[in-house]
């Protein structure tokens, strides 16, 4: 187990590497730069020059490379072109919120999916069934924006029962430890911040599951009717073992293979597509602030961010293989 | 008293669109205490249904039926509510399935499958249940049964696996043991080990034991009695003895026929029975193998024939049955005009008549 960990870990470098070349030669390959975002149309030939001079991009692309190259391996992301500051002070500052809002979207859709996906196939044909397949093919079409806003409207904004907006209401004190604002809250013992960062993530985080959400629903769905035909699921039955311990030891755990598979994809999809939902509930996440360096050509921030990404989802889907061999000991890793 | 009294047990399948499909159709049948019983018959002949339904197995689905009786200890098994039918399985009725690798689960060691059992009926728990698991695994057979308990099945072979959900079935000393094609899954030599460990087991602990297959030479070597199933019903009920001895259904006669016999001279075929196990859906009135029958006569289309209750514990559903060698024919039943002689070189014709009969209707 430690050795395979190891190696998918090294394996890490090679994907990285080859990433960070495409990436470089894509960003630099798109129509304008950094200059004319600074400069806009009034810059003279001269300005831009002295810009990209500034910056370091008059340079050959291989230069540049062999740069970001030395900076990376020390950690170091370089400087924001926009905002002037440390690439990495503010990623520290704002993915925080983000991985939060993912980690709340999927609390919610494992939380809500797979008990719901396990119902609608106990009640194959019936109501909640029904219900929930619909509901599921809802829940993927509809905008995730849109339902945001929607939630927004109706939960926020009419009924007062969730904050609009933010990550913390205001008036709370909260000691900063980690820019996670649940973590600080739980570290400090401070628990109404805790609480009302909790409460912040609610609404967000619903218009976040719902792909997730919708997904788990039927793959558990599916995946539970194949494994009650199962032979050993008869085999349990008629050792006369009550239904809920069928349902937990034989059922659901062998149903649970592919559900930690898609989890897995799910999740490094989520850090990177909250944008959307952090723009409507202005969340202070990574997600605005990727956004606006895309079209500044903000490229040490660009980088920076697909590649903690990538990194990201490596090891959420390492996770999945290892929580993998710990349900199915046929795939058990060497 | 029986332990186990089936009585005109049926198992219907109605779609909505379709015909209703009569799966088991007035099986009756009984089982005494330590009494080893044999169902047999081709695939699709009811046998599997019969024990699933009276063990409260079938697949939960709108339009399937099950009527008759199952009495076991005087309880009506199909009467009962779901809560006191998993309370009697396990413990006092268990089954062995046909697919040990499919029948255990793949994500469980050996060893929680075994004590789930003893924790739900007789108790036990941590230690004891394990100590319990590896002597009820010694017990089957399965060596070094400490280290296996914590194995999976994948990592057990063929032969270890069904000696395994043995393990599991008698780990409360059921009376009742249903075995259904306990063997079909595993080589020739492992099959001979499990049939003598089942025979092994039944006899030092007085547990009844159901065999189903379809393997006549499962039966020979096990069991007292022997129900021969077609077509969802049972067709003869005989002793071991008298039934290989002195078959009486022309069905029966034709499933001895297609045993291969070493003794046989060399060249000389095997005697199948023409055509196949009828299609369940279609229900005419008369006698179900009358299509595939050697001995058919005008009698067998019409009505189903009745059960004939004959010497020494034997009964059979046939209005022209094999005769007994050395007996004479009974007289009632002698063979009319119409009838075809049972022998190898007929064997298609019955098919043929069966066919231009149909053409014609």
């Amino acid at each position: 187990m430690f050795r395979f960990i190891v190696r998918r870990l090294l394996q890490l470098i090679p994907t990285l590497f080859g990433l960070s070349i495409l990436l470089f030669i894509w960003l630099r390959r798109l129509p304008g730069g950094p200059e004319t975002a600074i400069l806009g149309e009034r810059g003279t030939p001269e300005m831009r020059a002295a810009i990209r001079r500034n910056l370091g991009l008059d340079e050959p692309i291989l230069v540049q490379y062999g740069r970001f190259m030395r900076r990376m391996l020390q950690l170091d992301l370089g400087t924001s072109i926009s905002t002037k500051r440390e690439v990495t002070t503010e990623f520290l500052q704002r993915f925080p919120g983000t991985v939060e809002l993912t980690v709340m979207a999927m609390v919610i859709a494992i939380g809500v999916g797979i008990p719901l996906g396990y119902l609608a196939a106990r009640r194959r044909g019936r109501f909640l069934d029904h219900a929930s397949v619909a509901g599921s093919l809802i829940g993927i079409c509809i905008p995730v924006f849109f339902l945001a806003y929607v939630l927004k409207a109706i939960f926020a904004e009419s009924l007062g029962w969730f904050p609009s907006s933010g990550r913390q209401d205001p008036t709370i004190e909260a000691t900063r430890v980690t820019n996670f604002f649940v973590l600080d809250g739980l570290l400090t013992r401070e628990w109404d911040a805790a609480a009302d960062a909790i409460w912040h993530l609610v609404l967000p985080g619903i218009a976040l599951a719902s792909i997730p959400l919708a997904i788990i629903v039927r793959i558990t769905r599916a995946s539970v009717l194949e494994v009650l035909g199962e032979d050993f699921v008869r085999t349990a039955e008629a050792k006369g073992l009550t239904e809920s311990t069928v349902r937990r030891r034989h059922v659901l755990r062998n149903a649970m293979l592919p559900v930690a598979t898609s989890i897995g994809l799910l999740t490094g999809g989520l850090l990177s597509g909250a944008v959307l939902t952090e723009t409507v509930f202005a969340f202070s996440g990574i997600g605005a602030f990727v956004a606006d360096s895309i079209s500044q050509r903000d490229y040490p921030v660009l980088m920076g961010f697909i590649m903690i990404i990538a990194v990201m989802y490596v090891l959420v889907n390492l996770l999945v293989d290892v929580s993998y061999s710990i349900i199915d000991p046929r795939v058990r890793v060497r | 008293m029986a332990l186990l009294e089936v009585d005109d047990l049926s198992v219907t399948f109605a779609r909505r669109g379709q015909r209703t499909v009569h799966a088991v159709d007035g099986v009756s049948f009984s089982v005494d205490a330590g009494e080893v019983v044999g169902l047999v018959g081709e695939s699709g002949c009811g046998k599997s249904v019969t024990s699933l339904a009276i063990m409260g197995l079938l697949p939960k689905q709108p339009g399937l039926r099950v009527g008759g009786k199952a009495v076991f200890d005087g309880t009506d098994l199909l009467q009962l509510d779901d809560r006191s039918r998993r309370d009697i399985r396990g413990r006092d009725i268990a089954m062995i399935f046909q697919d040990p690798l499919s029948s255990l689960n793949p994500v469980i060691p050996i060893g929680l499958q075994v004590t789930e059992v003893l924790t739900r009926h007789r108790g036990m728990k941590g230690e004891a249940a394990a100590k319990e698991a590896a002597e009820l695994l010694d017990r089957v057979g399965i060596p070094d049964p400490r280290r296996r308990l914590k194995e999976y099945p994948h990592q057990l072979s063929g032969g270890m696996r069904q000696r395994a959900l043995i393990a599991m079935a008698v780990a409360c000393r059921p009376r009742l043991l249903i075995a259904d094609e306990p063997t079909t899954a595993l080589d020739v030599t492992i099959q001979a080990q499990i049939l003598e460990l089942l025979k092994e087991l039944v006899r030092d602990s007085g547990t009844a034991l159901v065999m189903i297959t379809h393997d006549l030479g499962v039966v020979a070597g096990m069991c007292d009695t022997i129900n021969v199933l077609y077509a969802g019903r049972v067709v003869e009920t005989a002793r071991r003895r008298p039934l290989f001895a002195a078959p009486r259904h022309p069905y029966t006669v034709g499933l001895l026929g297609s045993i291969p016999r070493l003794d046989s001279g060399r060249g000389e075929r095997l005697t199948p029975i023409p055509g196949s196990v009828r299609d369940l859906l279609p229900w005419p009135d008369g006698c179900a193998f009358a299509p595939r029958c050697t001995r058919r006569v005008d009698d067998c289309v019409g009505a189903p024939p009745e059960l004939v209750l004959a010497h020494d514990d034997r009964s059979y559903r046939c209005v022209n049955p094999a005769p007994v060698p050395g007996r004479e024919p009974d007289s009632a039943f002698a063979p009319q005009t119409g009838a075809v002689a049972a022998g190898a070189s007929d064997a298609a014709a019955p098919a043929e008549a069966a066919s231009r009969e149909e053409e014609s209707a």
